[in-house]
């Protein structure tokens, strides 16, 4: 790198945009946990209002936050450097995502690997079947806890192969979209980009269908149906808000593209989005595999 | 490593006055602020406030401890100041303490004109406040605050906890998206803001342990955040994570908390490592000895942070195979941070050593710290930790590395550079006494909790076995006079920003680094430029 780039690295003056954020993080904290502490007498929940609060200031905050960027971007105040910045950030921010699902997934293996197992009395836990659950027998997917709640495990196929298929094929046109944008085709951009939110948005109307399904009298796969409904949910449903912020990321994209946006040499917040929806789709498989398939 | 530019942007860079030196005045200044050392200072006035609120805590702890049988608290009012102190401690003051200096050194000392990301770094910085007094203000609710101690522990933490756990949670959700923010500020910051012949291996140490902490921060913050999502819901949603009758494990929630806590120790130590091994070198006028192996070193403890956790764990029950091999790798944490300890004795050998008091509380480090080190080679073996759990002993070990360890470091390197900071010399007899006041007080008080421990003392007992009453009650008054020193301190510090001997560009005649080529008191814009490292 020439010294050229060192000089010109642009260390933004004053913004509110950050202290903006943090009252708008603290309203939503506050909110939810007012929320969700008075989940058994809603009358008291006002905290739902302040949630929603909340929301709409990060909202304001992002559109007033990145627009500053784009202006500054867009009026050439970044360097090379600076573009260096923004990708290893949001590298590392996937990454610290990619370790929060872990922590899931590590729940997901541990219960099926060790704690269903051993409630059966593998390992040295015969007494602990004997005392605790004698009837109890170990299965995966669990679809009969050891306090009794029964429930039914979702297949893969149907829905969620279909899903897989959406998504496999999105995070294609989303490469698509990108290689149009570095050769400057950009009718060929906002073909594959506006195909690529679309799909998402199938993908969400479809986890949404499943989601009925489960809820519905003839699965009776809740949320609190043991750990396999444990896990299900709190899996693809991380999933799924990730999909959403994903959609919406891309769908800015879009805008920005029909806006006239983006160089090919210069297109620092399409590549993020378009790392995003990879990352997304990656942990999609994985969870296809250990969710649904294994 | 040496630099060929004096670098004094003020009057050379005309650039520089056009644009950026307009600081805003009053609040203003301090909530719109992108300036690293703005936010570095704040980080770490936050941080002394944190320690504080967290030490009265503890002052509260040793008030009812100072004699057997209950005297002036609650059973579960005595839980909550347990809890709460740890984590305040852990979370509001050492390591916003280390962000702080991250904040203010890392720049200057890789040559860069700010952090990569600055605005990010203001949001780190500013939903911390709110992170606790979130986790406060549970004092004030009907259930009072979390009781469950700082590793809330399900089903503690879950079917019997009080009502304000959503409040702890949304809390530590915002703690750790700071954390996570602020460690990849960090991270870019180093790896793309260098100047021009600043190759990693010619990164002050300090710079590198950072470089490590912050990875280590990305890594597991985010599974701290899992965990208390689990709780969140086994509490309020009927999940049952940590619930055999449902099919989950209690045990699974400390498998998942130590692997992120674990980490989480080295977190608050390594920055530690890195401090010393700056102002160590710097009075005793030698170079540190063995920089790559140091490097090294604190990359294998890294490494072996992850790999450990289940230490914490070997009461709770595990196979034999997980025990052994839990006990093996913890054993071996010992050969980095011996390597490092060797280091530092080294380095100091011969040298020609001055006793400022930098490096009074970094001598301190060395030998306390070692210390904790000891008693927690002594905890990793799995059947003598079978006594030892849940004692006082275990409080003593982890008071020497984290107050002798992580505090007294924070110290050395606060002294080190307030020069820098405030562009006065601090005190020096207010430094000396706050030094050999906390010295004696600090070993006073967590000394004899090596011996009530090995005695069988429970820790987070409110009462305890009348043979326990001698120590407990000269442990108290170490807790007291501790927490009175710290006042020294604080008074040292106010007194410093206000005036004092004009302190030089390089008040240090050892210190190395290019920290100390610009003025004192840094100018507010440092390195516009780049500066050229040979």
């Amino acid at each position: 790198m020439t010294t050229k780039e060192y000089e010109s690295y642009y260390v933004p003056a004053q913004s509110k945009w950050p202290i903006v954020g943090a009252i708008a993080l603290f309203l939503i904290a506050v909110g939810a946990a007012n929320y969700v502490s008075n989940l058994n007498n809603p009358e008291n929940a006002g905290g739902g209002w302040v949630l929603l609060a909340g929301i709409a200031l990060i909202i304001y905050m992002m559109f007033g936050w990145f627009n500053n960027v784009i202006t500054e971007s867009m009026s050439g105040k970044y360097s090379h450097q600076m573009d260096n910045s923004f990708r290893q950030g949001m590298s590392w921010f996937i990454f610290s995502e990619v370790m929060f699902f872990a922590a899931f997934f590590g729940a997901l293996l541990y219960a099926r690997t060790f704690s269903v197992p051993w409630l059966d009395g593998a390992g040295n836990n015969a007494a602990t079947a004997v005392i605790l659950w004698p009837e109890f027998t170990a299965t995966w997917p669990l679809i009969k806890t050891p306090d009794g709640t029964e429930t039914t495990a979702m297949g893969w196929y149907g829905l969620p192969l279909i899903n897989t298929i959406l998504l496999l094929t999105s995070s294609i046109t989303a490469h698509f979209a990108h290689v149009s944008l570095e050769q400057n085709k950009r009718g060929l951009l906002k073909f594959w980009l506006g195909l690529t939110v679309v799909l998402g948005v199938v993908f969400l109307f479809c986890q949404g269908l499943e989601y009925s399904h489960g809820y519905a009298d003839e699965m009776k796969l809740y949320l609190d149906s043991g750990i396999y409904g444990n896990t299900f949910y709190l899996l693809t449903g991380f999933h799924g808000m990730h999909v959403t912020l994903g959609t919406i990321m891309l769908l800015v994209m879009l805008i920005r593209v029909f806006k006239g946006h983006f160089t090919p040499k210069n297109h620092f917040a399409f590549q993020a989005a378009s790392w995003y929806w990879h990352f997304v789709d990656v942990v999609w498989v994985i969870l296809f595999v250990f969710v649904y398939i294994i | 490593m040496t630099t060929d530019v004096i670098n004094d942007q003020s009057e050379h860079d005309p650039h520089d006055g056009e644009h950026h030196d307009h600081k805003m005045t009053g609040m203003k200044r301090w909530l719109y602020t992108t300036n690293h050392k703005d936010i570095g200072s704040m980080y770490l006035w936050f941080s002394f406030i944190m320690f504080l609120t967290g030490g009265m805590m503890a002052l509260v702890i040793r008030a009812e401890l100072f004699q057997p049988g209950l005297q002036i608290l609650e059973p579960d009012f005595f839980n909550q100041m347990t809890t709460v102190h740890g984590l305040i401690m852990v979370f509001g003051a050492i390591m916003p303490a280390f962000t702080g200096l991250a904040n203010w050194m890392l720049p200057m000392m890789v040559g860069a004109p700010d952090m990569a990301l600055p605005r990010l770094n203001n949001w780190s910085f500013w939903i911390l406040p709110f992170a606790f007094a979130i986790l406060l203000s549970s004092f004030f609710m009907e259930s009072g605050a979390p009781n469950f101690g700082w590793t809330f522990y399900a089903p503690l933490s879950t079917t019997y906890s009080n009502g304000s756990t959503a409040f702890f949670v949304f809390a530590v959700h915002i703690m750790g998206i700071s954390s996570i923010m602020g460690a990849i500020n960090i991270v870019v910051t180093i790896m793309n803001m260098r100047a021009p012949g600043m190759t990693y291996m010619k990164m002050p140490l300090f710079v590198w342990t950072f470089f490590i902490t912050a990875y280590l921060l990305i890594a597991v913050m985010p599974v701290l955040a899992g965990v208390v999502t689990m709780v969140l819901t086994d509490t309020y949603f009927g999940t049952s994570f940590f619930d055999a009758a449902g099919g989950g494990d209690p045990v699974m929630f400390q498998h998942i908390f130590w692997f992120f806590g674990h980490p989480e120790v080295y977190i608050m130590i390594l920055p530690a490592f890195g401090i010393v091994s700056t102002t160590i070198p710097a009075f005793s006028r030698k170079p540190l000895f063995g920089y790559s192996s140091m490097v090294y070193a604190t990359a294998s403890i890294a490494f072996l942070s992850f790999i450990v956790w289940a230490h914490h764990m070997f009461t709770t029950g595990m196979p034999l195979f997980g025990e052994l091999f839990f006990m093996y790798c913890t054993m071996l944490i010992a050969v980095p941070t011996g390597v490092k300890v060797f280091n530092w004795a080294a380095t100091m050998w011969r040298g020609s050593l001055s006793f400022e008091t930098p490096m009074l509380f970094s001598i301190a480090f060395v030998i306390l710290f070692t210390i904790g080190g000891f008693s927690g080679l002594m905890l990793a073996m799995t059947p003598v930790d079978f006594q030892y759990h849940d004692t006082y002993f275990v409080v003593a070990h982890f008071h020497y590395v984290l107050v002798t360890g992580s505090l007294f470091s924070i110290f050395a390197g606060a002294y080190y550079w307030l020069p820098k900071w405030t562009g006065h010399m601090y005190n020096d007899t207010l430094s000396k006494w706050h030094f050999w006041c906390s010295l004696i007080s600090v070993n006073l008080l967590f000394f004899p909790m090596h011996f009530l421990g090995l005695a069988g003392m429970p820790r987070r007992i409110p009462d305890y076995a009348l043979q326990f009453a001698d120590f407990n009650k000269w442990v108290s008054i170490g807790g007291f006079a501790f927490g009175i020193s710290q006042l020294i301190f604080l008074a040292l510090v106010i007194k410093c920003i206000r005036g004092g001997e004009k302190a030089p560009m390089k008040p240090w005649d050892g210190a190395e680094g290019l920290e100390w080529t610009v003025p004192s008191p840094a100018p507010y814009h440092t390195f516009t430029t780049p500066p050229k490292i040979d």
